[in-house]
C-alpha cells in the first residue's frame, strides 16, 4: 500500500472526479470536493470550463488558498463572468444548458439515489440531515458525478429516502417520473470509479483506484456489485495532480 | 397566518405548518392595498422595525447561508422574544438554528439547514427537529426559488421540473403533480410564497428604501416583491441623488419597502458583499459551543450575545476588534485584482 501514502482518501477522489472533466464543460458544481476538483481540472487540462455555483455564479475562477466556504459566499464570484439571482443560476439546469453536475453524497443506492434528508423513518427519524439544497435539481436536471466516501452505510441497496434522484428503480423508472433529461454518470470514490448499466440502469464497476481489489469494492458495498467486462485500473494521481491540488487547498480545508 | 394548532392529547404539542401556501388573489391585492406605498422617508430604529414583525407571522429572510443574512433583525426579534414565526429562506446556517434555539420561529421553510459544510450536521436543528418540537420544511432549492417568484408575480403557482421522482415530493403535499395541459407532460407545481414580513440587508439605500445590492443578490428581489412588509437593514443609508448616479445597480424599488435601518456590519457574523466576510473565528466558537450541547450551549450563547449585550455594536465587540478588521480586509478584498 506504498501508493496510499502518497494521498489522502479526499485527494484521490478530488483528483479522480477532475478527469472525469472535459474543456468546454459547463459544470454546476458544490462546495468540497466538486468544486476543487472543477477548479483542479481547469488549471490542469481544462481552462474552458465553465463553473456554475448555485449562488448564482456563472464562469467562476476559484483562487487557490481562499476557497469559499460555501458556494454562496463572494469569494465565489472571483473573476466570474457573471453574477445572477439564485433561481436563475437553477433555472439554467431546467433550461438545459449545464453539462454535469458534480455533488457529494451521504447515503447513495444501487441505482445512484441519493438521500441527504432522513436517516430512519421521516416521519420520526433517527438523523435529520441538511437536505436537498441545490441537490435535488442538480440530479433531477443533468447528468451527475458523485464523489463520496466509500464506507458499507453509504452505499446502501435503497436509500432510506431519495433527496437527489439517479435511476429511482432502475430500467426507465427516472423518465417515466418525469425526468427525461440527466441521470447518474459517474460515482467516484476512494476505492473506484462506477457508472451505470445503460438498462438495468444499476452500479456498475468501470475501473479500481490503483492497489484495490474487487473483493475490497463489494466488502464495502451493502449491495451486488456488477463489474464491466473491460473494467480497468486507473492510474495513480501524479505529481503534478497532487501538487496542483495542494496549491488549490494549502489550509486542507476540504482536503483533510 | 392560522392559530398554532395543539394536540388534544396534552402530551407533546403537534405542530402544524402555517406556511400559507398560494393565497386567493383578491386577498394579495387588498393586503397591498392597505399598504402607505408613497414616498416617503421610512428610516427608523432596529427595535421599532422589529414591531412590523408579529407573533405567528411568516417571515422571509433574505441572502443564502451565511451571506447578507440580515442578522441584526433576527438578533433584535430574538431579544424581543418573538414567538412561532414561520420564517422561509432558500438556505438556512446558523440563523436557523438562532431562530430555533431562541424559541422564536417554530417552523422553518427552506432547502438546506445546517451551519456550514465545514461543520457537518447541525445539532441544534437536530435536537428540534428529531424531537418534534420545530418543523423543519423541505424543498429543493429551485423550488423556493419559484415560490418567492410565484409570490412576485402575483400567481399561485410556478411549474417546475425538479423534486419529482423524489421521496420530498411525498412530505410536501403542497405541491401538485400535474400533467401539462399543452404537452402531457409530467410538471410539479409549487405554491406562491407571500411572506407576512421579509427582512432583507443589504449595502446601501435611500431613506425611501431605494436598495442597491452588490455582488451575489440570491432571492431578494422575488423576496422583497412577494412579501406583504419589507424591512431593510443596511450597511449605509445613502441619498436618494446617490442612488439615481446608477440606477442600474437598484434591485429592490422604495414602493415595496416599508422600513429602513442603518446597521453597519448588520450581516455579522455572516458576509456582506464587499464589505466583510464571515468571522470564522466567531462561527467556529459558536459551532463549536451548539454542537457540543445544543440546549445549555445555545442558552448561554444567547444570553451572552443576544440579550446580554446593551446594543448591536456592544455585540459586534464581542465578536472583536480583530477579527471585524480581518472579514473587513477580506470583504473589500473581492475588489482587489
Amino acid at each position: 500500500m506504498t501508493e496510499a501514502h502518497r494521498y489522502t482518501a479526499t485527494e484521490i477522489l478530488a483528483i479522480l472526479s477532475s478527469r472525469q472533466l472535459t474543456d468546454g464543460q459547463v459544470v454546476f458544481a458544490g462546495v468540497g470536493i466538486p468544486l476543487l476538483a472543477a477548479t483542479l481540472a481547469q488549471k490542469l487540462r481544462c481552462p474552458g470550463l465553465t463553473i456554475l455555483f448555485e449562488g448564482g455564479v456563472v464562469g467562476a475562477f476559484v483562487e487557490p488558498g481562499k476557497l469559499p466556504p460555501s458556494t454562496n459566499d463572494q469569494r465565489c464570484t472571483k473573476r466570474a463572468n457573471m453574477v445572477l439571482g439564485s433561481a436563475e443560476v437553477l433555472l439554467l439546469l431546467q433550461r438545459g444548458y449545464v453539462d454535469i453536475g458534480f455533488m457529494g453524497g451521504a447515503q447513495i443506492d444501487r441505482h445512484g439515489n441519493l438521500n441527504s434528508s432522513f436517516i430512519g423513518d421521516p416521519a420520526k427519524p433517527k438523523i435529520r440531515l441538511p437536505g436537498s439544497g441545490g441537490g435535488n435539481d442538480i440530479s433531477s436536471l443533468t447528468n451527475m458525478i458523485v464523489a463520496m466516501k466509500h464506507e458499507k452505510r453509504r452505499f446502501v441497496e435503497q436509500v432510506d429516502f431519495i433527496t437527489s434522484p439517479g435511476f429511482i428503480r432502475g430500467g426507465k423508472t427516472r423518465a417515466e417520473s418525469g425526468l427525461p433529461a440527466g441521470g447518474m454518470f459517474r460515482v467516484i470514490t476512494e476505492l473506484a470509479v462506477f457508472g451505470f448499466d445503460e438498462t438495468s440502469r444499476s452500479m456498475t464497476v468501470l475501473a479500481l483506484n490503483p492497489s484495490v481489489t474487487r473483493e475490497e469494492v463489494q466488502d464495502n458495498t451493502g449491495f451486488e456489485l456488477a463489474f464491466s467486462p473491460s473494467a480497468t485500473v486507473t492510474e495513480p494521481p501524479t505529481d503534478h495532480e497532487l501538487a496542483t491540488l495542494r496549491t488549490i487547498d494549502p489550509d486542507r480545508l476540504f482536503t483533510a | 397566518m392560522s392559530e398554532q394548532s395543539t394536540s388534544s392529547g396534552g402530551a407533546a404539542p403537534k405542530l402544524a405548518s402555517r406556511d400559507p401556501g398560494a393565497r386567493p388573489y383578491g386577498d394579495l391585492r387588498a393586503d397591498l392595498l392597505k399598504r402607505d406605498r408613497s414616498l416617503r422617508e421610512k428610516v427608523m430604529s432596529l427595535s421599532d422595525a422589529a414591531s412590523f414583525v408579529q407573533d405567528g407571522m411568516t417571515v422571509g429572510i433574505g441572502g443564502s447561508t451565511m451571506s447578507r443574512t440580515p442578522m441584526a433583525m433576527i438578533w433584535e426579534l430574538m431579544r424581543q422574544k418573538k414567538r412561532h414565526l414561520s420564517a422561509s429562506r432558500c438556505i438556512v446556517s446558523t440563523d436557523g438554528d438562532l431562530l430555533f434555539g431562541s424559541d422564536v420561529a417554530d417552523e422553518i421553510v427552506t432547502s438546506w439547514f445546517a451551519q456550514g459544510i465545514l461543520w457537518g450536521l447541525s445539532k441544534v436543528m437536530r435536537h428540534h427537529v428529531e424531537s418534534g418540537s420545530k418543523l423543519y420544511q423541505e424543498w429543493s432549492h429551485m423550488a423556493v426559488g419559484m415560490r418567492f417568484r410565484a409570490g412576485a408575480m402575483g400567481v399561485p403557482f410556478m411549474p417546475t421540473r425538479a423534486m419529482l421522482g423524489s421521496d420530498i415530493i411525498g412530505q410536501r403535499p403542497e405541491a401538485k403533480e400535474i400533467d401539462c395541459p399543452f404537452t402531457g407532460e409530467k410538471l410539479l407545481l409549487v405554491p406562491a410564497l407571500n411572506p407576512d414580513v421579509a427582512i432583507i440587508h443589504v449595502q446601501r439605500c435611500d431613506p425611501y428604501g431605494n436598495a442597491q445590492i452588490d455582488g451575489l443578490q440570491f432571492m431578494d428581489v422575488d423576496l422583497a416583491m412577494a412579501a406583504n412588509r419589507v424591512i431593510l437593514t443596511t450597511e449605509r443609508i445613502v441619498s436618494n441623488d446617490q442612488i439615481r448616479r446608477r440606477p442600474d445597480q437598484t434591485k429592490i424599488p422604495f414602493f415595496c419597502v416599508d422600513a429602513v435601518v442603518e446597521v453597519p456590519f448588520g450581516s455579522a457574523p455572516h458576509e456582506c458583499f464587499g464589505v466583510y466576510e464571515p468571522m470564522m473565528k466567531h462561527m467556529e466558537a459558536y459551532v463549536a459551543q451548539v454542537n457540543a450541547d445544543p440546549v445549555a450551549g445555545m442558552r448561554d450563547y444567547l444570553d451572552r450575545h443576544v440579550y446580554g449585550p446593551k446594543s448591536w455594536n456592544e455585540f459586534l465587540s464581542l465578536i472583536g476588534m480583530d477579527e471585524i478588521i480581518e472579514a473587513s480586509r477580506q470583504g473589500r478584498s473581492i475588489y482587489n485584482d
